[in-house]
């Protein structure tokens, strides 16, 4: 088995004397698609938020092999790392152009001027971002502004892409075109790591699976095997679970 | 007054706004990358025309001594930080820019006889010691407390101020100083005698203007600074520092503010402690432009230059409380038009 893209040990989040995530541990490979399920509050954003130096921690993350001291943001993105956060954080009075632009900073400070290159990628990815190059991101519709954050998380180029909840909000057609669009980014060579609601899309897609509950692993296994485990079915793929 | 006196006040108003737009847009800058309402802008003002005034007679400015003290400590506080996070590779750029460039511009000083230099090399002189203070501000001032409320950094802001307003005096001494203007010229248009250095600010402050704006729309370290303001969190996840941005944002203010100086120096005698009202004014056209927008503040820049140059003339005991009156019905109107926005998100 290849060695882990990432690998998080034992880690804990809190917030003030809350503790919101409890020892953790999880890992995703080279390549693979992983996800991460539960219930809203389960602590799914924060644990997000603390692998990609948001939040403060306590365990262990190892990024490609390297364990992460006092990680910052912008050193991860600048290693390969990014994440395309619940509310896509887009720069709303900038052109669909820039924000992708702005996307390729940490390659643009390094001295890589690939961007254009990359763009064109995105743009075959999202054509409908081709369209709207010149709009500006806030008046994107909320399916378009997904595509955005992960085309712009995108020109980054890297190694790990994180996604947190990207079905959020979107209509159940717009939701089936990203999860297509997540599943095909898999054969570029990149690996996902996606927290998802919605357990049912995202066990489709990913290779496997932890459900996090009230801040631990709950359960874990390959999605197939999830997909079928009963308490899986009842809680989160029975009738009155949290389709969106 | 005849129409020749409202010529010559328009004319006088239209320069001061000029300066005040500068100032004005560096505040705006400051305010939306940092949330840091820059007090200290003026002293750049200051600090930039009577460093230049300093090279004129000879004598050797005290803003060198503060670039290099400031530099050494900055460099004594993220050489410690660099080495404590085993990050080596970053010394040689700490060194560079905080040792490093100081030494070499000191060393230019002595070298070189100031006095006897060009304008044009004087100039690059002053703009080499003024414009490094800036970032320097930034990280031994500000960075540390980057995340705290609008308050506490309006709080730090004002202690800065105090602070390099105190040096200035330690540095210039109480007199005045008054540098010889850039051109000698004078043009005859219409009834009214245009003066050479009245070009002078008017075509630096179009061109610096301008420059601003390709900076902001074409580049990608001008779109960062828009994606920082725009929104913190969306910038960091693009691997945008905080830091990085504010330090920049830092750095342009401090030369505009320090260009400023110089282009007014010919005008105007500039103390000490000039900088600070001037900088003032440009916060209220700031103000104006609700600290967000640059064409209103710069609109609003001109307003209040105007407005000053006339009531100098009409009131001119007034003449300070009626520009600074102005920031009353604007808030006014600010606050029925304009909604509330939350500043968490």
């Amino acid at each position: 088995m290849a060695a882990p893209i990432l690998e998080v040990k034992d880690l804990s989040v809190s917030y003030g004397k809350v503790e919101a995530v409890h020892h953790v541990n999880l890992q995703v490979e080279a390549g693979k698609i992983v996800t991460v399920i539960g219930p809203n509050g389960a602590g799914k954003t924060t644990m997000l938020s603390a692998i990609m130096g948001l939040l403060a921690s306590k365990g262990e993350i190892r990024f490609q092999g390297e364990v992460q001291r006092d990680i910052e943001v912008e050193y991860l993105v600048s290693k390969g790392m990014t994440l395309v956060p619940e509310k896509r954080e887009l720069f709303g009075e900038m052109s669909v152009e820039d924000n992708l632009l702005l996307g390729a900073f940490q390659r643009y400070r390094a001295g890589d001027r690939g961007q254009g290159e990359t763009m064109e990628q995105v743009f075959k990815t999202f054509p409908r971002l081709k369209e709207r190059r010149a709009q500006l991101a806030g008046t994107l519709s909320g399916g378009e502004r997904q595509m955005l954050a992960v085309g712009r998380a995108l020109m980054a180029k890297p190694k790990l892409l994180m996604l947190d909840e990207p079905s959020l909000g979107l209509a159940p057609l717009i939701v089936r075109e990203i999860f297509h669009i997540i599943a095909d980014l898999k054969q570029t060579g990149v690996a996902i790591l996606l927290v998802e609601q919605n357990a049912r899309a995202a066990l489709q897609i990913a290779d496997y699976g932890y459900v996090l509950e009230t801040g631990v692993i709950a359960l874990e296994g390959e999605s197939r095997a999830l997909a079928d485990d009963p308490r899986i079915v009842e809680t989160y793929l029975g009738l009155g679970g949290n389709k969106q | 007054m005849n129409l020749q006196i409202a010529l010559l006040l328009g004319q006088d108003g239209i320069v001061n706004g000029a300066i005040y737009a500068l100032l004005a847009l560096a505040l705006v800058l400051v305010f939306a990358v940092t949330r840091v309402i820059y007090i200290p802008q003026g002293e750049f003002v200051s600090y930039g025309a009577l460093t230049l005034a300093a090279f004129q007679t000879g004598r050797t400015p005290g803003t060198l001594w503060f670039l290099l003290a400031a530099g050494a400590v900055v460099a004594a506080i993220d050489i410690v930080i660099a080495v404590r996070a085993g990050a080596l590779g970053r010394i040689g750029r700490i060194v560079l820019w905080n040792l490093a460039l100081p030494a070499i511009v000191a060393g230019l000083v002595f070298w070189l006889e100031s006095d006897k230099l060009p304008l044009a090399i004087q100039v690059v002189l002053t703009l080499a010691i003024v414009v490094p203070l800036g970032p320097m501000v930034y990280r031994l001032a500000f960075q540390p407390v980057a995340e705290a409320s609008v308050l506490v950094l309006l709080i730090v802001s004002v202690a800065v101020h105090t602070a390099m307003v105190g040096l200035g005096l330690l540095f210039f001494g109480a007199e005045g100083s008054r540098t010889p203007p850039f051109s000698e010229a004078q043009f005859q248009l219409g009834g009214l005698v245009v003066n050479g250095q009245t070009l002078w600010v008017l075509g630096a402050s179009a061109v610096l203007i301008v420059a601003l704006y390709v900076f902001f729309e074409r580049t990608l370290y001008g779109k960062a600074l828009r994606a920082t303001a725009i929104n913190r969190v969306g910038a960091r996840l693009m691997g945008i520092s905080s830091t990085m941005a504010g330090k920049l944002s830092f750095t342009l203010a401090a030369g505009i503010g320090a260009f400023s100086g110089i282009l007014i120096a010919p005008i105007t005698t500039i103390y000490y402690d000039t900088g600070f009202l001037i900088g003032l004014k440009g916060f209220v056209a700031g103000i104006i432009g609700g600290l967000a927008s640059y064409p209103l503040a710069a609109a609003g820049a001109i307003l209040v230059g105007l407005l000053e140059s006339f009531s100098s003339f009409w009131a001119s005991a007034f003449k300070e409380v009626i520009v600074f009156t102005l920031i009353i019905p604007v808030l006014l109107w600010r606050s029925l038009t304009s909604h509330h926005v939350e500043e968490e998100e």
